[in-house]
Parts: structure tokens; C-alpha cells; sequence
């Protein structure tokens, strides 16, 4: 056993040991508690009696009357749904150029819960806190109701009328029509859209994406001769190389990313083997959190890192070496390609930029690593994001000379999301019909002539074609709730055509996927058995594509001149964040309030800048008065901003959000952070999203607030609460980075579970427990959401989180550490510079020899034969005392009425009709004055059960999951039963055989990484941790 | 498709038997229906099973013909390919069958998957249920159950003639004590010169009623019995607020279970649907109504109701009559499907009920009572065996709900 010497802290108010943090870390709560101080004037005996008598009359009068409540039954009841039976369909969540195959739960006929697919090649049953939470955003009181002209509520017999004739009259003069769009990936709107071109010829068909991949199709098209994205396969690599590409959080296909690379972290006695990743970026991201090595740089040195690998792997591989310029001192560097070229064809280096020269030198470096076939496909390549930017710049140049008569926005809002946003808004008055299909009045809907509202994607027919050859389907979980149309049927219409969409998308697959397939004749059979896995796969892309090394000389000599070591000027990466993505959902409380992964902020956008920077320029941060705000400056535009300091922040730089600043996408979002898309820049005609120069800071002295919850709940010093070790340590000893605390008595040494009160239970039929594989946790908070969605938690807004009170029945906390000390101001900012990173999801721990129970006064948290930690709504009396005992503090009070209360009518689930929908109607909406937390969803246990039971079987392992663990892209969670020794979570933990009289909560595990967290309270968790393993060498401190 | 088969299911409850009037040249072939226990039992069990008292009696015509002497009206055959195809038999032209569907409005009996044998037993049942109708005991036998949670425990009316007899054993001895002591005293009172001055005292103290009404003692008992009383009955009044036991809310439509559970015996689970899949039993849609009352009573009032709400697209607002609080979650399927509880032993005598009203108090005492004295339905369910196993290890009594967990807070609220 090794003493872990690290420093571990949450933030840098606990690094900082900042008085007014560990004041405050001594409660749970911050606020001030005004008690026995009503102005001198206490509460009489008087008074409580009148209130008691007035209480009891009011008890009793109400009582006189129960109110009369009815059943409406249906009228005609649908064949396949029956009241409180959920149903289940299988769809697709599109959303701008992304696509993830899902399943839908439904019951009495309304979506309320998504989950991923496990049928699908790509996902394999992930999702995202955004899939999560899209559920959500059908229900959203902000949507359209209707189409719209001039701002008027009209049919659309109205509508139709009037843009046909326009469009008759613009196409018979020859003018000019286009139909602006993000990433289509339906084939069948596709054909739709190519309809609508036929009969108006003039039309063309731009796309753009808020979030451009553009750079990687044009480097493929100079590499490979043909615009696409490769489809990337992580499992594969040993050696993973990402130069800020963040491939776990936001970059092309997360999902499966995340997927495939946690197969690589899953490690155990017998496989003690795992990938070793290097990343290099500015902005400490998700991906760079989760890395073994990671590298902070400037925007201007991402040229010089790609050539210089580009050049130390060309030697190798005996290629001729490429102008690159001067690197600075940047770690790592040599280490990672020396590895990339050792695991040749077996590595993988990607990088985020949009540059369409660095991905043509990634490129060149994959093609000599041989890394085309094995972790790079051109077989099936990703078709996310196929947005144009060149064409796109084209139209708005276009717009704005007057030469476009008739423009559509099919599901886009480039008013917002587009750097050329003022261009567009200038033009958009010049052409004579503008139609928008936004579900809602948003930035650029609102400066359009007609609306023609889309449905969402759970109401509507259609399907995604996510890679080449894999399609996936999209039915309808809902009638459309509103008077929308489809908008592809809308195109349809439009050009003539009277044909239902659901129809010519059935025609569609006819023609072009049934007969692909032999294996089932008849296309009705062929139909349902698609519909019911929700995908279809065809034959890939089997053309051969050679690689041109020629493209490359040119991309690195631009690299070369674009990329230069600047001089002391701030630069400034733009990223997206897991929860607001592209801003496309902002009106999504959920999101909103879901705490970053990283910088745990909710509700708020913000300059994350380096400790050593802010105090340079004298920004503290501190809990009480919270940050300062700077005006921001980017090349003459100026915004002011909060600050955040974030550790692992690239010296030199500073880093902004995207999908903030919204002014028209409804009541939750609008007014939040400041907008950073008129920031981005180009090159090589490319959206890019570093800024490299003019861009200045000034510090404004104002103080501002920002939500974050990392400073709550802290373990007060009890940092055996991460235990971790290196790859090396464990291949020696799979007991590596354990702490076994133990009790000191009577002269001798015991482990905890050996001395204590408690008798321990006997779990005759199921014993629930859960691990939570740290190495593989990636921190994506997906799991945060699906809890939300499934135990009707409710949003609290941003005051609230502010004091502490935000209600998230599982939290990730996240660890920052740093092996060297933090003592004098020096030191604190070498230990923020770049510090390791762990996540560790964090949720009612379900104890055997629980805290809680033992002090609530009116026995409302109670202990189960299942092995779960009950509690009782509609008993508890809100002393609190449960939460003043847990030694995890994952227990939430209410401290107000969340539905129904205009105070929080950002709480959208709960405060309107519509928003209610989503509600699970299995779970009770708490009220105000009782504790919540964690119920490993019961719900799903007793239904799970009850399945079993009316089939006279036991439940099968994986058939009961709980909400977090099913949505886990990494699969990190594992939730079954410890009483099935052939379970998953059994295997997993290796369970012994019990000997006669054992009781259930003495089993004995002997996988050796799992622990308890805080084992020496013996509270006897049945939630276990896997160690942490990082793929590090501990000697070699650079390369 | 779908639409299809709902029709055919909706007319399904129309059908069958419609064996009628003029056969004149059939021969009998009551005698071919065999008449042995044991088929005739089989038939019962089938008769139950594929619900065929939905739309057929023995002896009364109902939605199809009474099934009384269909063998003598038709050919075991044709009898054979009716029930098992009716639609083809129609549309192959038979006469017989034609004028049936003709007779009983066009309505269709639903196709069954029944071999001859089994429709053999089924004619054997109505045989024997013609020729020795049961003696009028039916409608008691099924109505047991709700008494039969209180078993090992005395049951009422026998606590209360108990306590009446000890009462009056106990005045009658009050009475015996207070001759004997006027006999003694009377005795002593003659003896007065022997005794010593204490006892003489005992002797000839007189007893005043009002004295002994003044008394603190006595003051003190009729004080603390009027407050023990008064505050009993508020205590319970209170906790009746929200019970609404015997609640009987007049409904839109005047439906009477005792006609159609009760004089008609059509299973719960016919309009239910829910109550064996799901955690609501269901208040039967208006389409479940028209798969009878398209054709039956078509003229009541009540029924019009019905095409009214059909035309109207308006559903029909019934009252709800229990109300279990949000807080606590109830799955039928749980205790109908794999608990195996009648729907009697919470609802009451429903098939006696004109209109429906709450039977049991629902609170969660009641609840917990029965989870407490019910014995787990474990019998040929792979789920219970491992527990049974263990619980028979240790005890020898069967198996309560409440042994496996039943008593749980999260078993009901969560």
C-alpha cells in the first residue's frame, strides 16, 4: 500500500484554501439562518394557538368535500396503447447535422423518456445529455403553434398559396431561389429537396453548420479526391493522438466516440492493458480531461504540433519532411509520435481544427501510419456535418448583391449561429420571399416573411442516413401537438406535389433500400421489421481511394506562414459545451442547468482564463462576491464577460462557449452569456474557431456571480475518496493506488467492517448494487439528464443554485490534482497549470449500515430486502437531519414548491400544462419541505419484477437498468443484482461464493480495484469504484 | 390490417351461436353429445375460458341464439365449421348460416381455435346444463373472500355476544356481592354491643349516593372517561378525513354491474382490459360498449348516450369512485395477474352493485392488513421458488406477502 501524495481539490477556492471557502465548507448550506430573530418580537404561546385552532378548522372544512375527480376513459381505444403500459419506438434524434439512433418511451400516447438503441452500430444504446434531454424540448410552450405571415397567425392553405405564386412568378422571370439548410441527413428530404428543385430550376441547395467540418471534407477531397468524413473506430488504437479535437464532448460523433474509446480504458487482472492518449489544446475540454498526457498550447501552435509530428513520423517512414514552423516548448511532442509510429496501424491522430491544411497534414500522418483500414474507414464515412461554408459564403455574397429573389431557412437559424450573421440580415431584406420552417420564433424566423413550422423530430416520418450505407428511422411517438407540417412535405407541396410524406418516404425505401435486401420478400414485412429495429444497414462504400501525398507540401507550407509563434497576445479558442452544444437547444432548462463537466458552471458563459492570468490582471474569484467581468475585444467588436479561472488553461489564452446570447429562443434562454459566433474567422475559406490575434482583455472591476457547483459537497479533507494509480503500478500489483483504511483499538489495527454495531442484512431476493468504473467514466454528464428525465427532477434556476439548493440526484465531481505542492502563490499556479483530471459520478451510495436512517425521527428513509436506501416522500417532515448525516451529501431538500409556482417558471416540466407532459407518471412530483435523492429507480426495479413475475420467471440480467446506467456512452456504470452470481455486476466485482450463514452484506469482493468511498466509516456502500488507472510512466517527466 | 382485426374483434362479442329456428330436416343428434363428467367439466372450464357467456346463455337468447338444443337444430358439422370459421361458412352461401347472420343484425362470431372435440365438450356442458339445470346457488358461491383476511381471529358478532354475556355474569355477581355484604352487615348491626369501636364505625356507616357522586375519585373517573371518549371519537374522525368508504357517485350513464357482472356474468377482464397488463384495470372505452350494445337495448335512453358520445367524439366523463392518493402507486396486474386476488376481495360484491361504490376504506392500514395476512400466490411461478425455499427453511408457516418485503415503504411510494 502506497500513501497517494498528490494535492486533490475541486476548485480553486479549495486550492487557494480561501478563508471565506472553508468557512463555508463546514455547512452544507451557505446561507445565513435568521432563527429566534423575529425583531425582538417572538411568537407568543397565543400565537400558536391561534394558528393550531385556525389550522384545524381549515383541516376540517376541507375535508367536508372531497372534490369529485374523473375517469375519461377513451373513446375508441387504440389497439396497441393501454393506460399506465408504457410502449416503446424506436427513432432517431436529429438535430442540425447530428443523428443518434434512440428508442422512445412513451406512455398513454406521449413521449417522456429517450434512450439509445442498442441496435445500433454506431451509438450501441449511448446518448448524450442533449439526446437526453430533447425529450424536453417537444414540450417547450415557446414553439410555433401555426404558420405565420408578417408575424400573423394564418392557415396554411394561406401560406402554400402564397409562396406558390410567389415562387411561380420569381421562377417565371428567371430569378434566383435557395434553400439554406444545416446538414440534411435524410436521403429521402434530400430527394424531397431535389423535387422542389426540378420544378424551380434556379433552386440550389446550400448547407452550412453552426459547428463546420468543412476544413476535414476539403482535406479529404485534396487527399482522397473526395469530400467526406471518415469514419473513425477508437477501440482500435492503442496510441490516440488529439491535437484539440474534443472527440468525447463535441467533435463530429461523440457517442460512438465515446463508446469505442472506453473499450480501451476498461482494464481488469486479466486484461492489464489500455490505450495511451496524448492531447494537446488550449481550453481544458472533455476530452483533454480524460487524456493520459495532455499538453496545454496556443491556437498558433496547433500548425507547428501537427507538422512536427507530421516530420518525426515522415523520418521514420522514410517520407520526405515538410516546412514546418518553430515550436516552442511544447511537452510531449516527441513521446507521442515515437508511440504513434510504434503502434503503426494501431493509432489514431485527429485534430479538431477546421483547417483544411492541418487535417490534410493529419491525414498525411494517418496514411503513414497505415491507420487507413483499421482505425480509419473510408468504407462507411460519417455523414454528420457535410455543411459548405464556401458555397454558404457564396449565397450571403449573393444575398447581399440582390441577386437572390426567394430564400427558404429549412430548419436553421444562421442569424444566430453564423459569423457572417450581419451580412445575412442586411440581405435577407433584398430578396422578395423569405420563408422560414423554425419550430419557433428565433433570431432569423423572426426577420422572415412566412413561417411554416416543422415538427419535431418525435412527431414526424423520416429517416437519417448517419454513415454511408446506415440508415436510421425516424417515426412518430406523438401526434403533431401544434399546427405544424413537415418540412419536406411542406418543399413538396411547394412544388406541386400533393403526396404525404409518410407516403413518399415508404416509396423512397421502396425503391431504393427493399431492394437491396433479400432476405425478406415483401416490403410491408421488410417495412415493420426496419421500423421496429429503427436502422437498416446496406452494403458500404466499397470504392478505393488512393492517397495523394501531394496536397501536402502545399497545406504545410500554408500551415507554416498561417501558424506563427505570435507574440504576448491573448488568443482565443471557442468551444462547445456538452450541454449547450451549438445553442440549437438553449431553451432547454435541463441543459441549462446541467453543470459543466469541466468548469461545473450551470446557467452562465464565461472566459475560462488560466490562474496565472488573472492575476496578472488582479481577477479573484471568490464564492461570496463571485468573479469579475473584462470586456472582451475581438477585432473591434467588444463584449463584457465574466471570467472564470480554469485550471489546465493554456497560458496565453482564453477560451468561450458557443451557444450563448441568445435574444429569441425563448423564456429559459434568452439574455445568457454573450453570443460567440460573430467572433469565429476564416481560413482557407473555413469557419475556424480559434481566434489567433486581435483579441484583447480589460479588466472592468464589476463583479458577477457565476453558478458553479464544484465547491459543493466536499469531502472535507478525506481525499481517499479518489483512489488512483498508473498503468505501471497496477500491471505489478492490481492492488495498486488502494488505500485500506483501518481502525485503531485496543492496541491493534482492524479494518473497518471488523469492528462494528450493526448486525448486516440477509438480501434473500434481490440485492441491487451498482460500480462506477472511474477509468472509463469520461464525465459527460449524459447520465445527469436521463436521472432528470426519469425521476422528474426539477430545474431550480440559477439564484438557487447560487445558494447551494440545485436538486441533480446524481452529480459528476470532479477531482483536479497535481503531484506537486500548493503553497506560495507560485506554486498554486503551477499546480493549476495543467492538473490531472478525475471524474466520479456521485450518487445515494444505497449503505448498507446507512447514516441516514438512524436519525430520522419519523422513520420516513428506510432499508429495503433488496438492499436499497427508501425514502419516503409523503412521511419525511423535513427535519434534515438524513442529510446533515450523509457522508456524501447526495441528499436534496426542497426548499420551495418547484411546480406549479411562478417563481421557477424556468422549471418548465413542471409549471405548464404542456411542459407536464414529460413528466414519468410513475414517480411523484415532490413537494415542497421533504427530502429526495437517489432510488436506484425503483420504479424500473418493481417494473422490471413485475415483468418477471407475470411470466413465473426470475428477471433476467440487463432487463431491469437504471436510468443513468443505460444512457452511459462509456458503460461505465453497472447496476444488477448481487444475488445473481452470473450477473455482469457480479462477474465484475468477483464475487465469492457465499459460505453458509454469510450474510448478504458481508460478501467478500475480490476484484481488487473496487472500493468504497470513505471505507473507513463502514456505512457499508453498495455502490462500488474501480480505480483509476492513467497510462502514464511515472519517470520520465518529458520526452 | 389493424382496422380489420379490431372489427372482427369487435364483432366478436356478437356472434356465434346463432343455431335457429327452422331445421326440419336435421336429425337429432342430442344423443351424439356425450353426456360423462368428465367432458362435461372440460366444457365448463372452455365455456369460462373462451368467455362465451359474452354474447350466449343456455336457456335466454343474448347478443347470439340461446344454446339450448342447438344439437337438435343442427349437424354436429356444421355446428364444427361455424365455430371455428364462421365468415367462411357465410361467405360459402350456407343457407343456414346466411339466414343466421341475417336473423342477429349481421354480426359475425369471431373464429375460434377450437378442435372438434373441444366444441364436443362444449355442447356436452350446455347439454348437461339443459337437462339438469343447477339449483339457484351460483351467485352465492363465487361471492366468499372478502371475510377471509380476519382467518385465526374471532370474528365479530361473536366478540359482541361474548362480552354482552360476560357483562351481564359480571352484574349478576355485582348484585350477588351487594346481598351478601347488606346480608353481614345486617348480621353486625345486631351484634353491634361485641365489637370494638373501629369496626362498630365500619358497621354503621350509612351510604349517601350524592356523597359518593362528589367524591373526587369518582369526579376524577367521569372526568378522565368523557375526555378519553371525546378525544377517541375526534381522533378517529379525523382519520376518516379523506376515507371514502361507501362513496357511490352517480355516474353519467346509469350502467348497472349487477346486469351486466351479476344477471349476465361477463368477466371483469371483458371491459377491464388493464387489469391483468398494467397498473390501471381501465374504464372501458365506448368501443368496448358498442361491441354489444350495437345491437342490444339499442333504444334505452342510456344507451343512446353512447351513440352520442360516438357522435359527438366527446368521451364519456365517468366519476371516479376510488381515489388513492398520488402518493401511493397500485398495480392490478400485480395482484390480479400473479397475485391471483379476486376482484371481490377490494371491490366488494360488484355484480351485486346497481351503482358501484367504494367497498373498502383504502386506507393504508387496509392495505397493509391484507399484505400482512395474505399468503404469497407462489405456487408455479419460477419467480418464488428460491424464496419459498429459504422461507420454508425457517418457518412453517406459508409464506406472507409481507415475509418477502411486502410491507416496504418503496413497494407503494416512490
Amino acid at each position: 500500500m502506497k500513501e497517494n501524495q498528490k494535492t486533490y481539490w475541486k476548485g480553486v477556492e479549495q486550492l487557494k484554501n480561501d478563508p471565506n471557502f472553508i468557512a463555508k465548507n463546514e455547512s452544507e448550506f451557505p446561507e445565513y439562518l435568521p432563527m429566534n430573530e423575529q425583531g425582538g418580537d417572538t411568537n407568543s404561546r397565543r400565537d400558536f394557538l391561534k394558528l393550531m385552532g385556525f389550522g384545524i378548522a381549515a383541516a376540517s372544512l376541507a375535508a367536508c368535500e372531497a372534490p369529485v375527480r374523473k375517469a375519461i376513459p377513451y373513446l375508441n381505444k387504440p389497439v396497441d396503447v393501454d393506460p399506465s403500459v408504457p410502449n416503446y419506438y424506436a427513432s432517431t434524434y436529429v438535430n442540425g447535422g447530428d443523428g443518434v439512433s434512440v428508442v422512445v418511451k412513451t406512455r398513454e400516447g406521449r413521449p417522456i423518456k429517450i434512450e439509445g438503441n442498442k441496435k445500433s452500430n454506431i451509438t450501441r444504446g449511448g446518448t448524450s445529455a442533449q439526446v437526453e434531454a430533447s425529450v424536453l424540448s417537444l414540450y417547450d410552450k415557446e414553439r410555433l403553434t401555426g404558420p405565420l405571415k408578417s408575424g400573423a397567425e394564418v392557415d396554411w392553405e394561406t401560406v402554400d398559396g402564397d409562396i406558390t405564386n410567389a415562387l411561380t412568378r420569381i421562377a417565371a422571370a428567371g430569378g434566383q431561389i435557395r434553400i439554406v439548410s444545416n446538414t440534411v441527413l435524410s436521403p429521402t428530404t434530400r430527394k424531397a429537396v431535389g423535387d422542389f428543385v426540378e420544378k424551380y430550376p434556379t433552386t440550389q441547395h446550400i448547407s452550412y453548420d453552426a459547428i463546420s467540418h468543412y476544413g476535414m471534407l476539403e482535406a479529404n477531397r485534396k487527399t482522397f479526391g473526395e469530400a467526406m468524413i471518415p469514419s473513425y473506430d477508437f477501440s482500435q488504437a492503442k496510441t490516440i493522438v488529439s491535437v484539440a479535437a474534443d472527440f468525447l464532448g463535441s467533435w463530429i460523433s461523440p457517442i460512438e466516440f465515446s463508446k469505442q474509446y472506453a473499450q480501451t480504458r476498461k482494464i481488469h487482472a486479466e486484461h492489464r492493458e489500455m490505450s495511451r492518449h496524448y492531447q494537446f489544446e488550449s481550453n481544458l475540454s472533455l476530452t483533454g480531461a480524460n487524456a493520459d498526457y495532455r499538453s496545454p498550447i496556443k491556437p498558433t501552435q496547433t500548425g507547428g504540433v501537427v507538422a512536427a509530428i507530421y516530420n518525426m513520423i515522415a523520418s521514420k517512414a522514410g517520407q520526405s519532411k515538410v516546412t514546418a514552423s518553430q515550436l516552442g516548448d511544447v511537452a510531449h511532442v516527441t513521446a507521442a509520435a515515437n508511440e504513434l509510429w510504434a503502434n503503426k496501424g494501431k493509432s489514431l491522430m485527429v485534430a479538431g481544427s477546421n483547417d483544411p491544411d492541418i487535417q490534410v497534414l493529419v491525414n498525411g500522418i494517418n496514411a503513414m501510419l497505415g491507420n487507413y483500414g483499421t482505425t480509419l474507414s473510408t468504407e462507411r464515412p460519417l455523414h454528420f456535418r457535410q455543411g459548405n461554408d464556401q458555397a454558404y459564403k457564396t449565397f450571403v455574397d449573393e444575398l447581399n448583391g440582390g441577386k437572390i429573389d426567394a430564400v427558404f431557412f429549412f430548419n436553421c437559424n444562421p442569424v444566430y449561429n453564423s459569423p457572417l450573421s450581419a451580412q445575412l440580415v442586411s440581405g435577407m431584406k433584398k430578396a422578395k420571399l423569405s420563408v422560414s420552417t423554425s419550430d419557433r420564433m428565433d433570431e432569423t424566423a423572426e426577420l422572415v416573411t412566412y413561417i411554416a413550422p416543422d415538427h419535431h423530430f418525435l412527431e414526424q416520418w423520416n429517416d437519417a442516413e448517419l454513415k454511408t450505407g446506415h440508415i436510421s428511422l425516424i417515426q412518430p411517438t406523438i401526434a403533431p401537438i401544434f399546427s405544424t407540417r413537415q418540412a419536406p412535405e411542406s418543399f413538396l407541396k411547394w412544388a406541386g406535389a400533393n403526396i404525404e410524406y409518410y407516403t413518399y418516404l415508404q416509396n423512397h425505401w421502396r425503391e431504393n433500400y427493399f431492394t437491396q435486401q433479400d432476405a425478406i420478400s415483401d416490403f410491408q414485412m421488410f417495412w415493420d421489421k426496419s421500423l421496429y429495429d429503427g436502422l437498416f444497414e446496406t452494403e458500404g462504400n466499397n470504392k478505393s481511394y488512393n492517397f495523394n501525398f501531394d496536397a501536402i507540401a502545399d497545406a504545410a507550407r500554408n500551415v507554416a506562414q498561417n501558424y506563427k509563434k505570435s507574440d504576448n497576445s491573448v488568443e482565443l479558442a471557442i468551444y462547445q459545451k456538452g450541454a449547450i452544444g451549438d445553442g440549437s437547444m438553449a431553451n432547454n432548462p435541463w441543459l441549462q442547468e446541467m453543470s459543466d463537466p469541466i468548469s461545473k458552471a450551470t446557467w452562465d458563459n464565461y472566459v475560462t482564463m488560466s490562474m496565472a492570468m488573472a492575476n496578472e490582471m488582479g481577477i479573484t474569484m471568490n464564492e461570496e462576491v463571485g468573479t469579475q467581468t473584462v470586456n472582451l475585444t475581438v477585432n473591434g467588436a467588444t463584449v463584457e464577460v465574466p471570467v472564470l479561472v480554469q485550471p489546465g488553461q493554456a497560458e496565453g489564452t482564453i477560451g468561450l462557449a458557443l451557444g450563448y446570447g441568445r435574444t429569441k429562443a425563448g423564456k429559459v434562454a434568452d439574455g445568457i452569456g454573450v453570443n460567440a459566433y460573430p467572433f469565429l474567422t476564416r481560413l482557407n475559406g473555413a469557419t475556424i474557431f480559434e481566434v489567433m490575434g486581435g483579441v484583447s482583455l480589460e479588466a472592468t472591476g464589476n463583479t458577477y456571480r457565476i453558478a458553479q457547483t464544484q465547491t459543493h459537497q466536499t469531502y472535507m479533507g478525506r481525499e481517499n475518496v479518489i483512489q488512483e494509480a498508473t498503468l505501471g503500478e497496477y500491471k505489478k500489483d492490481t492492488k495498486a493506488g488502494r488505500v485500506y483504511p483501518e481502525i485503531y483499538k485496543d492496541g491493534k489495527f482492524y479494518k473497518p467492517s471488523e469492528i462494528t454495531l450493526w448486525g448486516g442484512h440477509e438480501y434473500s431476493n434481490h440485492h441491487w448494487a451498482m460500480t462506477i468504473d472511474m477509468n472509463s467514466c469520461t464525465g459527460c454528464s449524459a447520465c445527469t439528464i436521463a436521472c432528470q428525465a426519469e425521476n422528474n427532477v426539477p430545474v431550480v434556476g440559477k439564484e438557487e443554485v447560487l445558494n447551494r439548493r440545485e436538486m441533480a440526484w446524481i452529480r459528476i465531481d470532479r477531482y483536479y490534482s497535481a503531484a506537486n505542492p500548493a503553497g506560495n502563490k507560485k506554486e498554486l499556479e503551477q499546480a493549476a497549470a495543467n492538473p490531472e483530471v478525475t471524474f466520479q459520478p456521485m450518487m445515494c451510495q444505497h449503505c448498507n449500515n446507512a447514516p441516514c436512517e438512524t436519525v430520522c425521527p419519523v422513520a420516513a428513509t428506510t432499508h429495503s430486502t433488496e438492499g436499497l436506501n427508501q425514502m419516503t416522500y409523503n412521511r419525511c417532515i423535513g427535519t434534515r437531519y438524513c442529510a446533515n448525516n450523509c457522508p456524501y451529501k447526495v441528499r436534496r431538500f426542497n426548499w420551495f414548491k418547484y411546480h406549479d409556482n411562478k417563481q421557477f417558471d424556468k422549471n418548465s416540466s413542471m409549471n405548464n400544462d404542456l411542459g407536464k407532459m414529460v413528466l414519468n407518471p410513475d414517480v411523484t412530483v415532490r413537494a415542497r419541505g421533504v427530502m429526495e435523492k437517489c432510488t436506484m429507480c425503483v420504479q424500473r426495479i418493481q417494473a422490471g419484477k413485475l415483468a418477471a413475475k407475470r411470466e413465473n420467471r426470475r428477471p433476467v440480467d440487463g432487463e431491469i437498468n437504471v436510468a443513468c446506467a443505460s444512457s452511459c456512452p462509456s458503460d461505465a456504470l453497472v447496476f444488477g443484482d448481487l444475488n445473481d452470481p452470473n450477473s455482469r455486476i457480479s462477474l465484475q466485482l468477483q464475487i465469492k461464493e457465499r459460505e453458509n450463514g454469510e450474510k448478504a452484506t458481508d460478501r467478500v469482493v475480490k476484484e481488487d480495484r473496487a472500493y468504497h468511498v470513505l471505507e473507513e466509516l463502514n456505512v457499508s456502500p453498495n455502490v462500488w469504484y474501480m480505480t483509476k488507472i492513467r497510462n502514464k510512466d511515472k519517470e520520465s517527466t518529458e520526452a | 390490417m389493424v382496422a380489420q382485426k379490431t372489427i372482427l374483434k369487435t364483432l366478436t362479442g356478437f356472434i356465434a351461436c346463432c343455431f335457429l329456428v327452422f331445421s326440419p330436416d336435421v336429425s337429432a343428434q342430442r344423443e351424439a353429445v356425450p353426456t360423462e363428467a368428465e367432458i362435461i367439466a372440460q366444457g365448463e372450464q372452455l365455456w369460462g375460458e373462451y368467455v362465451c357467456n359474452t354474447c350466449h346463455k343456455v336457456n335466454e337468447k343474448l347478443v347470439g341464439p340461446a344454446m339450448a338444443g342447438v344439437y337438435d337444430r343442427r349437424e354436429l358439422d356444421w355446428i364444427y365449421s361455424w365455430v371455428k370459421n364462421s365468415t367462411r361458412l357465410i361467405q360459402s352461401g350456407d343457407e343456414q348460416a346466411v339466414a343466421l347472420y341475417e336473423e342477429y343484425n349481421q354480426l359475425q362470431m369471431p373464429s375460434y381455435d377450437l378442435s372438434d372435440d373441444q366444441i364436443l365438450a362444449i355442447l356436452a356442458y350446455v347439454r348437461d346444463y339443459e337437462e339438469n339445470p343447477p339449483v339457484q346457488a351460483a351467485a352465492e358461491t363465487s361471492v366468499e373472500g372478502s371475510s377471509s383476511s380476519a382467518e385465526g381471529t374471532i370474528p365479530a358478532q361473536y366478540l359482541n355476544i361474548i362480552i354482552g354475556v360476560l357483562i351481564v355474569i359480571l352484574v349478576l355477581i355485582l348484585i350477588v356481592l351487594v346481598l351478601i355484604m347488606s346480608v353481614v352487615k345486617k348480621y353486625l348491626q345486631d351484634k353491634k354491643e361485641d365489637l370494638d369501636e373501629a369496626d362498630a364505625e365500619v358497621v354503621s356507616e350509612s351510604f349517601s349516593l350524592m356523597a359518593f357522586l362528589r367524591s373526587p375519585t369518582v369526579i376524577g373517573i367521569i372526568t378522565f372517561l368523557v375526555i378519553a371518549l371525546a378525544s377517541k371519537n375526534v381522533i378517529d374522525g379525523l382519520y376518516t378525513i379523506g376515507v371514502q368508504q361507501g362513496y357511490a357517485p352517480q355516474q353519467p350513464i346509469a350502467f348497472s354491474h349487477q346486469i351486466h357482472a351479476g344477471q349476465y356474468e361477463i368477466g371483469c377482464e371483458y371491459c377491464h382490459t388493464g387489469v391483468e397488463i398494467g397498473k390501471s384495470a381501465n374504464i372501458p372505452s365506448v368501443n368496448i360498449c358498442m361491441n354489444c350494445h350495437s345491437a342490444i337495448k339499442t333504444e334505452s335512453p342510456e344507451i343512446q348516450k353512447l351513440y352520442a358520445a360516438q357522435e359527438s367524439g366527446e368521451p364519456i366523463e365517468w366519476v371516479r369512485v376510488h381515489n388513492l392518493p398520488d402518493l401511493a402507486y397500485f398495480n392490478h396486474s400485480q395482484h390480479v395477474k400473479v397475485g391471483g386476488i379476486e376482484c371481490q376481495t377490494c371491490h366488494g360484491e360488484i355484480q351485486e352493485m346497481e351503482v358501484v361504490q367504494q367497498h373498502a376504506p383504502l386506507t393504508m392500514g387496509w392495505c397493509i392488513d391484507c399484505h400482512r395476512n395474505t399468503s404469497v400466490n407462489a405456487k408455479g411461478n419460477g419467480y418464488y421458488d428460491k424464496l419459498v425455499e429459504l422461507h420454508n427453511a425457517s418457518s412453517t408457516e406459508p409464506m406472507k406477502v409481507a415475509d418477502i418485503g411486502g410491507l416496504e415503504c418503496s413497494k407503494c411510494h416512490y
